[in-house]
C-alpha cells in the first residue's frame, strides 16, 4: 500500500531581482500504488517544478499546501529522508559527479535506502542483472557518475537506479526526452518492470505522447499555468496528440489576465 | 564573496620573475611582503627564516631507508661530485644552502631499476631555532626509482631538494608534508629532467602551520616529460602555499601540472602559483596546468594564480585552468535524492575530488595513508 497525496500545492522560486515568482498554483493529485499517472503540459507549465518540489530541491519554496506519503508529511523531510521514505525522482538532466564511480554511488544509495549494506557479491550480481536488462554496458560501473554519458545513457542510468532502489512512488521527469526509439523502448521496459511489481506507483511527466504508447497510463492530467486543468483516462492523451495544448493555454491565458 | 578568489594576473612576466639566482643570501633583500614572490606569505609567521638575524640551531633528524639498488652518501657542502644544477632563486633557499653543512645524496646508478621505494624521513623535534637541510636525488641515465620524502614532527625548517634525472631515466618522487600544527617549513625542489627522461613529482601537504613549497623544473634535453601533482588540505590556522615553475627551454618536452586542494575552517588559507615559461627555443612544447580548490566552509581563502608566458609560436599545446568554489549544491542534491545523507554525500564528492590524484600515488601504502588522512580531516569537519 502506498499513496502519494498532493493537496493545494503552491511553490515559488527566487527570481533574479531577489523577489519570488509563483510557479505552482494549487496542485491536487493522488497517486496510489498500482497506478500510473501521466502529467502532460507545454514547456514552462511547471511540470518539472512539481517533480523537484516533491523531491525537496532547495531552490523551490513551498508556500502553501501539503504533500504526504502514506499519511507522513513529506515536506517536513530532508531530501535524503524523502528518498528513504520511498520517493524517487528520475531527473530530466542528471548531473555529472566527477570522481564518484557508478558502482560506488549505487552501492552507497542502496545501502542508505535499504538501511543496511548489501553483501558485495550479491550486490554486484544484482547490479549486473539490472544493467543487462537495460542494455547498459557493464564497463559503466567503473565510470564516473554521468560523466561523459550520452543523453540516452543518462536516462537509462536513472531507470537503473529506479530498479535497484525500488521506491514506492517514482516521479519520472521527462525521462523520454532526447531518446531515440530503441532507447525509449528499453527505458519503457524498465518502467513497466517497476510498475508491475506490487506496491509501486508512477507519476510520469512528459511533453510528448510517444512514451505513453509503451507505458500505458491509467490517468492523464493536463498541466497548464502551474495547475492541473483537465483530467481523464488514456484517451485524453489521444486528444492531446491530435489537438495539442492550445485550447488550455488560451483558456489559461484568459483566466490569468 | 570574499571566500572565492579567482585567478589574479601577476604584473610581471614569468621570465622576469625567475631571473635572479645566487648562492649568497645577501644578494636577495629581506622581503617586505610587497614583492611579487612574497605577497601571499605571512612573513611574521616565518620565525626569522627570511630575516637577517642569525638563528640558533634547530633540531631536525633525517633518516633514509634505501632500496638495495640505491646508494646513500652524506657529502660535505663543498664536495665537487655534487651536481650543480640548482642555484637558489630566493633568500630562504640561499640561506638554507648556506646553513646546511652537508647534503644527503640518494643515487641511482646508471640503468639500475630500484626494486622498492626509497624513503627519506625528516623528523622535527623542536620548533626553537632553525634547521636547514639539503637533499640530492641523482638518477643516472636509464635508471629508474621511486623516492618518498616524508616530513613529520615540530620544526622550523628550510631546505633545498636538488633532483637530477639523467637521459632516459625515470623518477617518481613523493614529498609528504605531514607536520605538526606548529611547524614552519619553507622548501625548494628543483628538478633537471634529461633527454627523454620522465619525472613524476607529487606533493601531499596535510600538516604544518605554515608550509611554503616551491617545486621547479628545467629540461636538459629534448623529449623530457614532467608531471607535477599536488594535493593539499588546509584547516583553520594553516597556511599552505605551493609555487610552481616549469621552465621549458628545450624542444619537444611535455609538462602537466595538477594541484587540488580543500580548505575547511575560517582561517584556512592556501596559495597556488603556477608559472610556466616557454622559451623561444622550446618548440613543440606541450604543457597544461590546472589548479582546483574546494572551499568547504565560509571564511577559508584560496588564491590561485596561473601564469603562462609563451615566447615561441610553435607549441603543440599550452593551457591553464583554475577554479575555486564550494561543493556543488546540484551534486549534493542528486546524491541525497537517492537517499544518501548529507554528510555521506559530502564525503563521496570530496573523495571523488581527490580520488584521481590519490590513485596516481606510486606507492600503494601511501594511497591508503593519504586516503585515511583525508577521512580524518573530514571526520574533524563533521565533529
Amino acid at each position: 500500500m502506498a499513496t502519494l497525496q498532493i493537496r493545494d500545492l503552491h511553490v515559488s522560486v527566487a527570481d533574479a531581482t531577489g523577489g519570488s515568482r509563483e510557479i505552482l498554483r494549487g496542485v491536487d493529485l493522488t497517486v496510489a500504488d498500482g497506478q500510473t499517472h501521466a502529467i502532460m503540459g507545454p514547456n514552462g507549465s511547471g511540470k518539472s517544478t512539481l517533480a523537484y518540489a516533491i523531491a525537496g530541491h532547495p531552490k523551490y519554496e513551498v508556500t502553501r499546501g501539503s504533500v504526504t506519503l502514506d499519511g507522513e508529511d513529506v515536506l517536513g523531510m530532508s531530501v535524503d529522508a524523502r528518498a528513504r521514505a520511498g520517493l524517487f525522482l528520475a531527473m530530466q538532466y542528471p548531473v555529472e559527479v566527477p570522481g564518484v564511480t557508478v558502482s560506488n554511488f549505487l552501492r552507497t544509495a542502496v545501502t542508505a535506502v535499504r538501511g543496511e549494506a548489501p553483501k558485495l557479491r550479491e550486490f554486484l550480481k544484482e547490479m549486473r542483472g539490472a544493467m543487462a536488462a537495460l542494455s547498459v554496458d557493464p564497463a559503466f560501473a567503473e565510470r564516473n557518475l554521468n560523466e561523459g554519458f550520452s543523453g540516452g545513457e543518462k536516462k537509462r542510468h536513472e531507470i537503473l537506479q529506479l530498479e535497484l532502489l525500488k521506491p514506492k512512488i517514482a516521479v519520472l521527469d521527462e525521462t523520454d526526452s532526447g531518446l531515440d526509439i530503441d532507447a525509449l523502448k528499453v527505458v519503457a521496459g524498465g518502467i513497466n518492470r517497476f510498475r508491475e511489481e506490487p506496491g509501486h506507483g508512477v507519476l510520469l511527466i512528459t511533453h510528448y505522447t510517444r512514451i505513453l504508447r509503451y507505458v500505458q497510463p491509467d490517468f492523464v492530467h493536463v498541466f497548464v499555468g502551474g495547475r492541473i486543468v483537465e483530467e481523464g483516462g488514456p484517451e485524453l492523451a489521444d486528444t492531446l496528440e491530435s489537438e495539442g495544448y492550445e485550447r488550455w493555454v488560451k483558456a489559461g491565458a484568459g483566466a490569468a489576465s | 564573496m570574499s571566500a572565492l578568489q579567482g585567478a589574479v594576473e601577476t604584473a610581471a612576466p614569468v621570465s622576469r620573475l625567475h631571473q635572479r639566482q645566487s648562492f649568497d643570501p645577501a644578494d636577495f633583500p629581506v622581503p617586505t611582503g610587497r614583492e611579487e614572490e612574497w605577497r601571499f606569505t605571512p612573513l611574521r609567521r616565518l620565525r626569522g627564516l627570511a630575516g637577517d638575524a642569525p638563528l640558533p640551531e634547530g633540531k631536525v633528524t633525517v633518516e633514509c631507508d634505501p632500496a638495495p639498488e640505491v646508494t646513500i652518501e652524506h657529502s660535505e657542502r663543498s664536495d665537487p661530485r655534487l651536481p650543480r644544477t640548482m642555484i637558489p632563486a630566493d633568500r630562504v633557499s640561499a640561506k638554507a644552502f648556506a646553513g646546511a653543512s652537508e647534503a644527503l645524496v640518494v643515487g641511482v646508478p646508471a640503468e639500475a631499476v630500484a626494486s622498492r621505494p626509497t624513503v627519506v624521513s625528516v623528523r622535527g623535534e623542536d620548533t626553537a631555532g632553525a634547521a636547514f637541510g639539503r637533499l640530492v636525488i641523482n638518477v643516472a641515465p636509464m635508471a629508474s626509482a621511486v623516492v618518498v620524502l616524508d616530513h613529520a614532527g615540530s620544526a622550523t625548517y628550510a631546505d633545498n631538494v636538488e633532483i637530477v634525472v639523467g637521459d632516459g631515466g625515470s623518477l617518481s618522487m613523493v614529498s609528504i608534508q605531514d607536520w605538526a600544527d606548529d611547524t614552519v617549513h619553507l622548501s625548494h625542489h628543483h628538478a633537471t629532467v634529461g633527454r627523454d627522461a620522465r619525472l613524476r613529482h607529487t606533493v601531499v601537504t596535510l600538516g604544518g602551520g605554515l608550509v611554503r613549497l616551491a617545486p621547479s623544473v628545467r629540461y636538459a634535453g629534448a623529449g623530457g616529460d614532467a608531471e607535477l601533482l599536488g594535493l593539499y588540505f588546509a584547516d583553520s590556522g594553516q597556511h599552505l602555499e605551493h609555487r610552481l615553475f616549469v621552465d621549458h627551454g628545450q624542444p619537444q618536452c611535455r609538462s602537466r601540472v595538477e594541484y587540488k586542494g580543500a580548505l575547511q575552517g575560517e582561517t584556512a588559507r592556501t596559495v597556488w602559483i603556477g608559472d610556466v615559461l616557454i622559451r623561444p627555443e622550446a618548440v613543440g612544447t606541450d604543457t597544461y596546468e590546472r589548479n582546483r580548490n574546494l572551499l568547504l566552509t565560509d571564511g577559508a581563502r584560496a588564491d590561485s594564480v596561473p601564469n603562462l608566458e609563451i615566447l615561441t609560436g610553435e607549441v603543440v599545446g599550452a593551457g591553464h585552468a583554475s577554479a575555486s568554489g564550494r561543493l556543488e549544491d546540484e551534486h549534493l542534491f542528486y546524491l541525497m535524492a537517492r537517499g544518501i545523507p548529507l554528510q555521506a554525500a559530502r564525503r563521496l564528492v570530496i573523495r571523488g575530488f581527490f580520488g584521481q590524484l590519490i590513485s596516481k600515488l606510486d606507492v600503494p601504502e601511501l594511497r591508503d595513508r593519504v586516503s585515511e588522512s583525508i577521512e580524518t580531516e573530514l571526520a574533524r569537519m563533521e565533529a
